[in-house]
């Protein structure tokens, strides 16, 4: 089921026909790494003006979308103000978490040496402080990308993701705890900051720098309930309940739809996972090859790809989480004929497909393996079994 | 009237500082402060920036910025100099330049005036290539080369390409309380010298002698000659600014002619440069460790590493570089000192002139 990469470039593998980098040689895999490498020298060498005039447009935008929005709110009382400040606002929060925050908190715009469009100095619209959150992420998330036990993002700690992980009766309520967790995603993304399922256990609980980050998360809960659930409403006056209902509104589609995006990012159909073991020893070659393979694109307009934070370029983010999200568009044809060169399969589709996928992943992996294949059997008639086949393929790369 | 009065303050006072704290909970998690940069970049309580309305061509390669500031700016004495943050190819740069303008211009603008050097990066963008309109980043002024009060009986000034800036800042608002003027200049050719009309005009009305030296036709200044230019050059309080060979040969002609106290001198380029070992270098805040040289300065060589590195002159008179030093050793590379952190200490270092001296950890 899986097959072991040589570390003599003359030997070739067993080829394994569920083993989808079976084909490819050390040396490959090394020249892989080689053009990768290359390609983000380019984008850095011509790093300049355009690019930071880039980010300050989608700044000021952002700023005065949000400003406006509130504004109109103000009047929320009238319902097509209320219908248009929510809107506003759900755009502003979600241009703000995706294209601003979470890419700046990447380093992305870094070179500026702007020291307010820093990833050391931004704090985004969100519950978790940034600080935990570029830990999680940037360390943990980018470093073992869909390694099963090691990456919290592949199913959060709450899921089952992968036929590889073992099933437990809890996940029968998945599709379930999914869908809660995407209409609360910034509390969700805070809790596993915090790795608040490990650390709420007996012993843990009382571990200083546990307590120390547990009240910044709860300081930020409350900056963040206080403007949205309290100011912005007494600031409208007799709108004020509107106000409330409104922004509480626009807090949920920004979940709703950063939890749709960050799912299509790791858990449609191609996607692979990896084992623990296979990461030991990686070379740059064998990570870029992870990424390639771990990381699954949204196609779509340019507005989508800046609504999802150029998230939508998951694999080329994946590739180079710090160059300027504005340049994916740019890389992405070059990374795709290496795919096609290497005979990889880049999985990209469009937003409505790849959220469908991974939902239907969520949905059958709540079941134990033989259970899934079943069914997947009885929806999809008799061909392969595409969920286990598909992901049973655990690629080992060293 | 004031016991009344006083009340009132205090709780103006305490009503405003309410405000702030509710605009805070308004805009969090960015500060009011952010929409209001948007708004009026130039207002008082703002980090102090500028606008440049204008740039005048001085020389072939010399330029004039015409700078509104901030409504923050507190003014400054001429012969100081400024820090600007100016946006090169998108990327935040920090330069020293003197002040030019009269202190007392109506408009309430300032002026410096900049040379573009071979391959210089910021000199070359403001005198090529900057528009009106654009924002840049400012510090208050400083630096103390400066004419003192009361005015000296008898001056001199020496000075060579750029070196003319803060010079000129000086003459044109004191020239006609300073008795006696000697200018010493030198430049490649007529043509090259910065402010050479204004100079010449000065020079035809009498408020000062001007020596111009024409380097391409009459070689550098000797300053063994200068006892046949200005004979009593001793007895002149002395002003040097220009490149670092004609500042060290000032400072020996003046030490050995016993009369060290009388010259000063602004250096727009770090001196003698010590290095020894490097080491490993920890920015911890933002968690990147480098192995750096002896001899580049931290400042270098974290920016190299993408670390946001506060800066200035870059060359040790400006502090607009201290960083924290947390743990570890640093070499002072103007001379050779080291300074070393241990846990807690925290010792501030100017990171443009400290390069590593072993393992060390800054705290950016
Ligand atoms: C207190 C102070 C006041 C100053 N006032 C003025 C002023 O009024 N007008 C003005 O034009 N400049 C002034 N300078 C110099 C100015 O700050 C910059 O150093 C200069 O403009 C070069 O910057 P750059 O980015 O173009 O060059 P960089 O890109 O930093 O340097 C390019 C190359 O030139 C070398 N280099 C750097 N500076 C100089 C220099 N001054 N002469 C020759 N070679 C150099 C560097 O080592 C490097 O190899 C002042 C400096 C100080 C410290
Ligand atoms: S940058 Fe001016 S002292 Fe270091």
């Amino acid at each position: 089921m899986t097959a072991v990469i040589s570390e003599r470039p003359d030997v070739r593998p067993v080829p394994d026909p569920d083993d989808p980098t079976a084909h490819l040689t050390a040396e490959d895999i090394e020249n892989i790494g080689k053009e990768l490498d290359a390609l983000r020298e380019e984008i850095i060498a011509s790093r300049g003006e355009r690019d930071a005039a880039y980010i300050r447009r989608v700044i000021e935008a952002q700023r005065k979308l949000e400003l406006g929005s509130r504004g109109v709110l103000l009047f929320s009382l009238f319902p097509p103000a209320w219908l248009l400040g929510t809107a506003g606002l759900s755009v502003a929060k979600i241009l703000e978490n995706m294209e601003i925050g979470h890419n700046i908190m990447h380093g992305q715009w870094d070179w500026m040496r702007d020291p307010k469009i820093h990833s050391t100095a931004w704090e985004w619209d969100n519950v978790s402080p940034s600080a935990q959150w570029k830990h999680s992420h940037n360390q943990i998330h980018h470093t073992y990308t869909n390694v099963i036990g090691k990456d919290n993002d592949l199913g959060y700690g709450i899921m089952r993701v992968s036929p590889d992980q073992r099933w437990y009766p809890f996940y029968l309520g998945q599709p379930l705890w999914n869908f809660v967790n995407a209409c609360f995603f910034e509390f969700g993304i805070a809790a596993y900051d915090l790795e608040l399922g490990k650390n709420l256990q007996r012993g843990r609980r009382d571990d200083p720098d546990f307590r120390r980050r547990a009240q910044q998360v709860l300081r930020k809960i409350r900056r963040q309930a206080t403007k949205d659930y309290v100011v912005h409403p007494l600031l409208s006056g007799p709108s004020a309940l509107h106000t409330l209902s409104a922004n509480f509104t626009a807090n949920l589609v920004r979940n709703l739809w950063t939890h749709s995006v960050i799912m299509c990012g790791h858990f449609p159909y191609g996607v692979d996972t990896f084992e623990r073991s296979s990461i030991k020893g990686e070379t740059r070659g064998q990570w870029y090859l992870r990424q390639m393979l771990g990381s699954a694109n949204i196609s779509g307009s340019p507005f989508m790809h800046l609504m999802t934070g150029n998230l939508s370029h998951q694999i080329e983010h994946h590739l180079f989480p710090d160059l300027p999200s504005n340049r994916y568009a740019e890389i992405a044809p070059k990374v795709r004929d290496l795919f096609e060169r290497y005979q990889l399969n880049y999985v990209t589709g469009p937003l409505p497909k790849q959220v469908a996928s991974a939902w239907r992943k969520i949905f059958l992996l709540s079941l134990p393996n033989d259970a899934a294949e079943r069914v997947e059997r009885a929806i999809d008639g008799f061909g392969p079994a595409k969920l286990l086949r598909g992901l049973a393929r655990r690629v080992r790369l060293v | 009237m004031a016991v009344v009065a006083a009340p009132w303050r205090g709780a103006f006072a305490s009503l405003r500082a309410r405000a702030a704290r509710i605009a805070e909970y308004v805009t969090t998690p960015v500060v009011p402060s952010d929409y209001l940069d948007m708004i009026s970049p130039l207002r008082a309580s703002a980090d102090l920036r500028g606008r440049i309305e204008e740039v005048r061509p001085e020389t072939p390669d010399a330029a004039t910025l015409v700078i509104r500031p901030g409504d923050g700016w507190r003014g400054h004495v001429p012969g100081q100099y400024i820090r600007v943050g100016v946006d090169v190819d998108g990327v935040r740069q920090w330069r020293a330049y003197s002040l030019t303008s009269r202190t007392d211009r109506r408009d309430g603008r300032i002026s410096v005036t900049v040379k573009a050097i071979p391959d210089g990066v910021v000199s070359n963008h403001l005198v090529r290539r900057v528009q009106p309109g654009t924002l840049i980043h400012l510090d208050q002024a400083k630096g103390d080369f400066t004419l003192p009060a009361p005015r000296p009986r008898k001056a001199l000034f020496v000075t060579a390409g750029s070196g003319i800036t803060p010079v000129m800042g000086m003459l044109r608002n004191a020239v006609d309380e300073l008795a006696d003027v000697v200018v010493l200049h030198s430049a490649p050719q007529a043509r090259d010298v910065i402010f050479g009309g204004e100079l010449r005009r000065f020079a035809e009305r009498g408020q000062l002698r001007l020596v111009e030296r024409h380097t391409d036709v009459e070689g550098m200044l000797d300053l063994a000659e200068l006892d046949e230019i200005v004979a009593d050059w001793t007895e002149r309080e002395t002003w040097a600014c220009g490149p670092t060979g004609l500042l060290d040969a000032a400072e020996k002609q003046w030490a050995d002619a016993g009369v060290p106290d009388r010259l000063h001198t602004e250096r727009f380029r770090p001196t003698v440069v010590v290095t020894g070992e490097g080491g490993q270098v920890t920015f911890s805040k933002t968690d990147t460790t480098v192995d750096a040289d002896g001899s580049t300065p931290l400042l270098d060589t974290g920016e190299r590493a993408g670390v946001l590195m506060p800066s200035g002159c870059r060359m040790g008179i400006c502090f607009g570089c201290v960083a924290p030093l947390r743990t570890g050793a640093v070499r002072d590379l103007r001379n050779g000192q080291i300074t070393t952190a241990e846990p807690g200490d925290d010792v501030r270092i100017q990171t443009c002139v400290s390069a590593a001296a072993g393992t060390c950890d800054i705290d950016l």
